[in-house]
């Protein structure tokens, strides 16, 4: 393990983690907060309508970067599921444990939204479509991360078992990103691309650029605020969490 | 790495292969069959199947929608840009994306007059997103 820089050796123990992601917890969880509320007030209020669409095509501020995002997060869960099994680290399961929800919501949240949009502009709040079945399955397996911890009784054995799900659901991804583009969906192809111009005009393209950023940031706060508690309730029997608590108690 | 790391890195490498070419492999089987719409063509041709629900798909043509007076009914053709167009019977709203021109799927049955009585009309919008002032500039 030579090529693991020295920050991240000493992250890897819980208590070092615990001391010192609290500024960062805080900082990200309010940056984020902010730019959600900047980026969404920009597109709700001061933005033109879409030529066709009206103004229901302002629900793609919060749709798409929650979309996103919900499959930037299963890419890490995997990659941490892939670190848990081969190398044991305990921390990698609990960013599992800590980043299943944040995702599972932020794809419940992608598809209530899309079947809004979807309402009045396909004329068809869901259609078993590539695109929208994908994502679906998506939401089952953020699911299935989130239960199957309750059915084991070993937490080693949960662990093995939800990296496990993990990995293989990965596949799911390029599924999703692709679906579009390999079969006749009535979702729309992406609209922005690398390599391609932006098929969004600016003006609509500055707001969605600061919620992509803004919801990263955001669920990146919460992730970690959330890893913390995991990390103390896991240490609870250990004397730096017995130092700490009396710290707090003296204050 | 230690060797049992090492032996499990491979493992866990080669299983995810596996699955991914088992899964990818399905999803381009079942391509043709999840959610398939008949072309225009196919409509006029009789290649498509009379009296049961079925998926199609066009074009709206130019001038043909006609809202019925009274109710909610309306009536379009749907073509396919060449020579084949068929009619469209429905009742019901509209999506707000359905106009002339637009690419556009009726779910519903097609009856041996060739009249395909639609009971849902959906609207496919484009990956475009423009506001209205820059319409001149970009069609």
């Amino acid at each position: 393990m030579r090529f693991v820089p020295t920050f991240l050796r000493r992250l890897s123990t819980p208590q070092h983690f615990f001391h010192d992601t609290q500024f960062w917890a805080v900082v990200l969880c309010a940056l984020g907060l902010l730019g959600l509320c900047v980026g969404s007030v920009w597109g709700l209020c001061f933005v033109p309508p879409e030529r066709y669409q009206g103004d229901s095509f302002r629900i793609l501020f919060v749709h798409a970067p929650s979309a996103h995002i919900a499959q930037m997060i299963y890419l890490a869960i995997a990659v941490a599921g892939f670190v848990q099994l081969v190398w044991k680290l305990k921390l990698a399961d609990t960013f599992i444990r800590a980043a299943a929800p944040i995702g599972c919501t932020l794809t419940l949240f992608a598809l209530i939204s899309g079947m809004l949009w979807g309402m009045p502009t396909w004329g068809t709040a869901w259609v078993w479509d590539a695109r929208t079945t994908s994502m679906l399955v998506l939401f089952f397996l953020y699911f299935g991360l989130i239960v199957i911890r309750q059915v084991f009784t070993n937490p080693e054995r949960a662990a093995k078992a939800i990296s496990v799900i993990a990995i293989v659901g990965a596949i799911n991804i390029p599924i999703i990103k692709f679906s579009v583009e390999w079969f006749k969906t009535l979702h729309q192809p992406a609209s922005l691309a690398i390599g391609k111009p932006s098929a969004i005009a600016t003006v609509f393209l500055i707001p969605l650029l600061i919620n992509f950023v803004a919801i990263s940031v955001f669920s990146a706060g919460v992730i970690l605020a959330s890893m913390r508690s995991y990390v103390l309730i896991d240490a609870v029997r250990t004397t730096w969490v017995r130092e700490q608590l009396n710290k707090n108690k003296r204050r | 790495m230690n060797e049992q790391r090492q032996i499990r890195f491979w493992v866990i490498v080669f299983v995810l292969c596996g699955s991914s070419i088992t899964v990818l492999l399905a999803v381009f089987a079942i391509q043709d069959y999840i959610d398939h719409f008949y072309l225009p063509d196919e409509v006029v041709q009789g290649l498509a199947p009379y009296d049961r629900t079925i998926r199609a798909g066009g074009f709206v043509v130019l001038n043909s929608i006609k809202h019925s007076e009274d109710e909610l009914s309306v009536e379009f053709q749907l073509t396919d840009m060449k020579d084949s167009t068929f009619l469209v019977r429905y009742t019901g709203l509209l999506p707000s994306l359905f106009r002339e021109g637009q690419g556009t799927t009726v779910k519903g049955k097609l009856g041996v007059d060739g009249v395909f009585r639609a009971r849902e009309v959906n609207a496919k919008h484009d990956e475009n997103y423009v506001p209205p002032e820059l319409k001149t500039l970009t069609e």
